[in-house]
Order: C-alpha cells, then sequence, then structure tokens
C-alpha cells in the first residue's frame, strides 16, 4: 500500500466545463496518488467523458486546474505568467496521458504492429525498428503477438482494445485514463480486456476508469467515485462504497446496474 | 456511303491522333492534379470556421460549379486577353487557357469531395491521435488524411473521367486534341463515321485504363493482411471449402 502522506501524481480542482448553457461539470475536485486505481461511476450523461477529455487535454476547461505531477496541464509559461497553451503545447503536455476510448479508435489504415509504433516514431521520434520492436514487445504483453500484422476490421472488440490499451502504453504515460473500455464489447469479450487491465494496475500503473463493471471497481479500485449531473456525489474506499453506500442517489444508481 | 474501315484504321493508327491522346491525357491529368490542390485548400477554407473564408470558399464553388464549362473555356481564351494584356503574349496557349480553365472547375468539384471525405472520417480519429500527442499538422496527414483518400478515391475517379471528356470541348478554342484530330479529319474528306471513330476508341481506351487503374487502388485502400505475402497462401480447413464451394 501507498503511505497517504505521498504528494498526489494528479490532482484536479474545481473543473469545470459547459456546452453552451449547458454546465456539463460543475467544478470537480479529487486526487489521485502514484500507482492508484480510480473507478468512477455514474449514469450516462454525467459528465464522466468529458472530465476525461479534460484531463486528456482534449478539451479546454472552462474554470479550473488539472495538476499532474507538479506541473499544470493547458497552461503554458509566458513571461512568469500562465497562459492558455498553444495546440502545439498541448500536443506535447499530452505524452503524459494515457487514453483508452470506448470504441477503440484504433487508426484502421495500420496493422496492430504500427497502430501501436505510429506515436512513437512521430512524437517520440524513437527510430523506426526500434519503435516497432518496442510495439511488437507492448502486443506481447496485451497477448496479441500473434495478432501483429492484423488489421483493425481482422480482429475482435476485445483484441482491438487490447491493442488500443497498447498504443497508450507504449508512450510509458503517467496516468492511463479509460473511458467505459469494454461498454461496446460482447460480454464474451469483456473478460480478457478486464484482465489486461487488472495486469497493469498490479504492476502499479496510475489509472482511472469510468466503468458500469461493479466487479472490476470492487477487485481493482483503490477508490470508487460516483458521478452525478457534473458532481462527484460520493468517493469512498469500494468496501464502503458498495456496502453502505452513504448517497440516495448511489443506493438507486447502484440498484439498477446490479 | 458505307463504313471504309482503311480511313478509320489510317486516322486510328495516325500520329495525329495519338498526339491528340497524349495531349488530352496531359490535359486532363495535369488539370486534376492542381485541382485537387487547390481544391484541397478550398475545401480547408470552407470548414475553418473563419466567416470570411467560408463565404469565399463558397462563392468559388458555386461559381465554378455554376458556370458551363465551356463558357468558361470560352472567357479564358477569348475575353480575358482583352481584359489582361500580359495574356495577349504568345506563352498564352491554348494549352494553357484549356489547363487553367480546367484546373479552376475542378478545384471546385474537388472540394466538394474533400470536403464530404474529410468529414465523413469518424471523429474518433482525430480525437485518438490527439490524446497520443500528435500535432493538428501530423494528425491531418498520418490520421485523417490516409482515410479522407480512401472515401475520395470513386468520385474521383469519376471526376477525372469527366475531366478526360471535357477536354474535347477545348477544341472550340483550337487546342489541337481528339476532337479537333478528328474534325480537322472530317472537314477535308466528309467522312464523319470514320474519324469520329477513331476519336471514340481513344476516349474508350484512355477511360477504360482510368477505371482499372481506380480499382487497382481501392484495392489497395481495402486494409487488410490478405495482400501480405505471408497471408497470401490459402489457409488450410473452412476458408478452402470456401472457395470450393462457390467454384461448384
Ligand atoms: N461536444 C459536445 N457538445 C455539446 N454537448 C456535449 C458535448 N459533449 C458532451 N456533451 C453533453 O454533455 C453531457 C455529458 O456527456 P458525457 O461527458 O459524455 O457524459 P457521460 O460520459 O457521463 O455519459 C451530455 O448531455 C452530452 O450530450
Ligand atoms: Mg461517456
Amino acid at each position: 500500500m501507498i503511505p497517504s502522506t505521498i504528494e498526489p501524481l494528479l490532482s484536479v480542482s474545481d473543473l469545470a466545463k459547459s456546452y453552451g448553457a449547458n454546465e456539463i461539470l460543475k467544478g470537480v475536485n479529487f486526487s489521485i496518488k502514484a500507482g492508484e486505481v480510480k473507478a468512477i461511476l455514474g449514469a450516462s450523461g454525467s459528465g464522466k467523458s468529458t472530465m476525461l477529455r479534460l484531463i486528456a487535454l482534449l478539451e479546454r476547461a472552462d474554470r479550473g486546474e488539472i495538476v499532474l505531477a507538479g506541473r499544470r496541464l493547458g497552461v503554458a509559461d509566458r513571461a512568469g505568467k500562465d497562459t492558455a497553451a498553444s495546440e502545439r503545447q498541448l500536443a506535447h503536455q499530452r505524452r503524459d496521458v494515457g487514453m483508452v476510448f470506448q470504441q477503440f479508435n484504433l487508426f484502421p489504415h495500420m496493422d496492430a504492429l504500427h497502430n501501436v509504433a505510429l506515436a512513437l516514431t512521430i512524437v517520440q521520434k524513437v527510430r523506426k525498428h526500434e519503435a516497432l520492436e518496442a510495439a511488437a514487445e507492448m502486443l506481447n504483453r496485451v497477448g496479441l503477438g500473434n495478432r501483429s500484422h492484423k488489421y483493425p476490421r481482422e480482429l475482435s472488440g476485445g483484441q482491438q482494445q487490447r491493442v488500443a490499451i497498447a498504443r497508450a502504453l507504449v508512450l510509458n504515460p503517467s496516468v492511463l485514463l479509460f473511458d467505459e473500455p469494454t461498454s461496446a464489447l460482447d460480454v464474451e469479450l469483456v473478460g480478457e480486456v478486464l484482465k489486461v487491465m487488472e495486469s497493469l494496475a498490479a504492476d502499479g500503473m496510475t489509472m482511472i476508469v469510468v466503468t458500469h463493471e461493479i466487479g472490476f471497481a470492487k477487485r481493482v479500485a483503490d477508490e470508487v467515485l460516483m458521478f452525478d449531473r457534473g458532481s462527484i456525489i460520493e468517493q469512498a474506499d469500494p468496501e464502503t462504497f458498495f456496502g453502505s453506500p452513504a448517497h440516495e442517489r448511489t443506493r438507486s444508481f447502484l440498484s439498477h446496474v446490479r | 456511303m458505307n463504313f471504309d474501315f482503311s480511313i478509320f484504321w489510317n486516322a486510328l493508327t495516325s500520329l495525329n491522333y495519338v498526339s491528340g491522346a497524349v495531349l488530352a491525357i496531359l490535359l486532363a491529368v495535369l488539370a486534376m492534379v492542381l485541382g485537387t490542390v487547390l481544391g484541397f485548400l478550398i475545401a480547408l477554407a470552407r470548414s475553418s470556421g473563419k466567416r470570411w473564408l467560408v463565404t469565399l470558399s463558397g462563392v468559388y464553388v458555386g461559381v465554378f460549379r455554376g458556370l458551363p464549362t465551356l463558357l468558361i473555356l470560352l472567357l479564358a481564351w477569348n475575353a480575358a486577353p482583352q481584359l489582361i494584356p500580359a495574356l495577349r503574349s504568345e506563352a498564352y496557349s491554348p494549352f494553357v487557357a484549356a489547363l487553367i480553365s480546367l484546373t479552376l472547375v475542378q478545384a471546385a468539384y474537388m472540394a466538394e469531395i474533400i470536403r464530404s471525405a474529410l468529414l465523413s472520417v469518424d471523429a474518433g480519429q482525430p480525437l485518438a491521435a490527439r490524446a497520443l500527442g500528435l500535432t493538428p499538422v501530423q494528425t491531418m496527414i498520418r490520421v485523417v488524411i490516409p482515410q479522407a483518400i480512401r472515401i475520395a478515391i470513386p468520385p474521383t475517379g469519376s471526376e477525372l473521367i469527366n475531366t478526360i471528356k471535357y477536354t474535347s470541348l477545348a477544341s472550340v478554342i483550337s487546342l489541337r486534341e481528339l476532337l479537333t484530330t478528328a474534325q480537322s479529319g472530317v472537314s477535308t474528306t466528309f467522312r464523319y463515321a470514320e474519324f469520329y471513330a477513331a476519336a471514340a476508341i481513344y476516349y474508350l481506351v484512355i477511360v477504360t485504363v482510368v477505371t482499372v487503374v481506380q480499382s487497382q487502388l481501392e484495392r489497395k485502400f481495402l486494409w487488410t493482411s490478405k495482400d501480405l505475402p505471408s497471408a497470401s497462401q490459402p489457409e488450410p480447413g473452412t476458408v478452402t471449402l470456401d472457395l470450393k464451394g462457390t467454384k461448384a
């Protein structure tokens, strides 16, 4: 177990985002220490994906701070003052945060190996053959060493998601975000993806996982967060969260997913 | 008057027709290449979100899709030199005038093809690329454009075929492409059928070649491992049985 005196690796404070007149995130606060796994539950439309996209710097927050390893993300230091980072600066900061999507979003025009190697070569400027070696190794790690020359359309959903995990992992991010990684999968393919995620957690990867898989949250998460209409309404260790949820909305949500 | 096969054959194999065909192909291909480059810029302008760029590019597409190509050729060849003295030089040949006209027209059509191809790439693709740290330009070049090309190939093939046929309009500005060649044969012999038929054969052959190349290209964009050498051997089991089943 990680002692609680350690500084958080990632902390989010007062994070807010609106689309037009709709306030989707209403000032969210939480933090995660290195090696921790947080599971996020919440009804569809409660703003979970929006929060992950903000942390991954895929969209700009209206308000609030994201601090990763002591560095504030989304801003650039210009003459001693924090100003909004440019697209290029954001691209650079995104290297430290990995993201796995519900729909996998593998690049259909590349085989599995090149999906994993692409960002290594063009973002991290690793030499081509070294990148391909690292990619092959990462595909081995997710159990797809024998599928490296298959194109996404030739892989099952579960295999595609494992390639997507390898693609994020190969860049060695400090934190990995998962947005309902098994929601688009047939039930019989969910297990293979969860197994990979569990082994990452066991290896000490820091992960934030939006999921409806209660079993996974119970087994793997250090803490479970309940999202409701743009706010975190409950936050507890799995035993407390599932055993004696404090909030009425949490109880009602849990009675629906089980 | 019967169809005189030897007149037809002499026309078909004459150097005039070959050079007419070469000129038509050169004009069409150049107009398509330049039109695609210009069309790409117009497509970017149309989806830039900047109001004046969107308006300007919208007007461009409206004008060049709206005017008959024949009128644009006549404007470029006859009207433009009256207004712009620099165009009265020798260098402004019928070929140059035709190339400019067809390029301007094709740019308008290609802009629409490219814009809709870019729009139809799944939004999750650039999102995933950006999440990996790719810059906007890298995202465009490595992820979005390759997928847009696949979508744009069939309509672009049709546009190339259209352009090849549109080169015949340049006969009105006396460019010695295929139709002008046929016309000059006709004007001395009045053998319409033979000279026109020879031109028709050239167009059909050119268009057939374009069609074949297009389907080869489409096969390259299937994005499966089937065409890899290692996977090309028939696999044992159901695959082989299926093949036999379809042949029977
Ligand atoms: N780009 C966007 N533009 C407008 N509304 C959006 C956008 N993205 C998300 N929303 C809205 O924000 C709300 C929360 O969405 P989301 O974060 O995807 O929720 P969740 O992931 O919890 O299901 C939804 O009502 C959705 O319609
Ligand atoms: Mg979501």
